[in-house]
């Protein structure tokens, strides 16, 4: 497989508001009213797992916890649905965000798609144990949606640590 | 034992071990919501707290409803307006015959002494958003409890039934739909006056007649009606056209699929019924007798209006 050959871009530290700017906008997202729920990707797993491989030591399991209970709430799914699904989610990202980095954006899109159709299928497997029904097949073209969104997520949330291009004449190196 | 280097930096506990602990404490907080509804103040904390965020995310949207509600075309308007007139003629019409209708209907009533219906109220609600939940149908209203709402209730929009309140927070309530697996309606077939009960079939457009007879006169383009036997749902609302029935001889029920009459997935304008009929309950029934002769004078009373 041919390696990233672009220079790693050295970037700024990530400022914490906003982590929480992109993550509350994710929710605030997720809560929109849309026709059909199942083709609309799930941005604030998304925007959670970009976090939990960019920022392992700021956003994890703990933070993907509450913003699931907060879907919970307001979707008025089973209380600890979504919060057990991100958890996973979450912890699935810390596994892999060492390696997942050293591949360009599409590759990192494919592991992103595994990551969220596990968590889906954790949520589906708790939902047939308390009595749901089968959502259908169509759950898997919102995941794939998703991960088609990795790439240009990538680069809306690393927009603010990449520091402009002022090339410094009389700088010695 | 794994040999573990000193740590440079502090990190709190592992991952695996956060993993553990926000794991179990959600399938504590899933058992404890789904077997004994302890998570209710939970929930209305949360339903809270995100109430803002909530008004934010939904702010542009009707924002934008209300800017092209402003800038419809001329055209658009006369068109509404000629249909709205002839549809106006066309109920006039029923209106006057269901005027004397309901005339005799409330005399024949004051002869056989019986309670006459009481109108019911109605609250004018909003459908805020769907619950992004795949695995049940059901829609939040901007109605709750501070506007009278209570658990229960019938939704219903200008076509038949909706669904039934099945949760109330004070600035919300949650509308469980029709085509909801879990929710059922006591339905009369309008032609006949058969009774039964339609379901959901969680598919999130069709729902099911369920327990009738194989030889049940049901047919293909049927209304089915609300009965108004189970004090919930006021009587003779539109519940769902027949679309599909299936007589199997080695299957003891037939197989009858529903349309339901309400736009399950179009509307936004919703009213809330405030219905309240007092049927006895069971244990009442078995001590007073002539409770038990009144419900079935108005069983009869029920079956033969169909007919």
């Amino acid at each position: 497989m041919k390696r990233q050959q672009q220079p790693q871009r050295i970037l700024r530290p990530a400022n914490p508001f906003f982590i929480a700017f992109s993550l509350l906008g994710a929710l605030a997202f997720n809560l929109l009213p849309w026709p059909d729920l199942r083709l609309v990707p799930d941005l604030l797993a998304l925007t959670l797992t970009f976090w939990c491989i960019h920022q392992p030591r700021k956003v994890g399991v703990g933070i993907a916890w509450v913003l699931g209970l907060a879907m919970d709430a307001a979707n008025g799914a089973l209380i600890g649905q979504h919060a057990l699904a991100y958890a996973c989610l979450a912890f699935g990202a810390h596994v892999i965000h060492r390696r997942v980095l050293l591949f360009g954006v599409w590759p990192q899109a494919v592991h992103v798609f595994v990551l969220l159709l596990l968590s889906q299928l954790i949520m589906l497997a708790v939902r047939l144990i308390a009595g749901g029904t089968f959502p259908g097949w169509l759950t898997l073209v919102g995941i794939g949606i998703s991960a088609l969104l990795w790439p240009f997520i990538t680069d809306l949330l690393l927009a603010p640590q990449r520091a402009p291009d002022d090339i410094d004449e009389t700088r010695p190196i | 034992m794994e040999y573990q280097p000193p740590q440079f930096f502090k990190r709190g506990p592992a991952p695996l071990a956060r993993l553990t602990f926000f794991g179990l404490l959600s399938v504590l907080l899933m058992v404890l919501d789904a077997r004994f509804q302890y998570a209710e103040p939970l929930r209305h904390a949360l339903t809270l707290a995100i109430y803002p965020l909530q008004q934010v995310a939904t702010a542009p949207v009707i924002a934008f409803n209300k800017v092209s509600d402003f800038f419809s075309s001329q055209a658009r308007l006369q068109r509404e307006n000629a249909e709205l007139r002839a549809q106006q003629l066309l109920t006039a019409q029923s209106l006057q015959v269901l005027e004397s209708l309901e005339q005799e209907n409330e005399r024949l009533r004051r002869l056989l002494d019986a309670r006459s219906t009481i109108p019911s109220q109605t609250v004018f609600a909003e459908i805020v958003y769907a619950g992004r939940d795949p695995f049940s149908r059901k829609v939040i209203i901007d109605r709750g409890s501070q506007h009278g709402i209570e658990l229960g209730q019938p939704v219903v929009d200008d076509q038949g039934v909706l669904g039934q309140v099945t949760r109330v927070l004070p600035l919300l309530a949650e509308v469980t739909l029709v085509t909801d697996k879990n929710l059922s309606v006591p339905v009369q077939v309008l032609r006949n006056g058969l009774r039964g009960i339609a379901y959901g079939s969680g598919d999130g457009h069709t729902m099911e007649l369920r327990y009738m007879p194989a030889n049940a006169d049901v047919q293909v383009g049927d209304q089915l009606v609300t009965s108004g036997l189970d004090g919930v749902y006021p009587r003779g609302v539109p519940v769902a056209t027949v679309t599909h029935v299936e007589r199997d001889a080695t299957m003891s029920f037939a197989k009858i699929r529903l349309r339901p009459a309400a736009g399950t997935n179009q509307h936004r304008q919703v009213l809330v019924v405030q219905h309240r009929e007092d049927i006895p309950r069971l244990a009442e029934t078995e001590a007073q007798p002539e409770d038990d002769r009144a419900r079935g004078a108005k069983r009869a009373r029920s079956r033969g209006r169909g007919r």
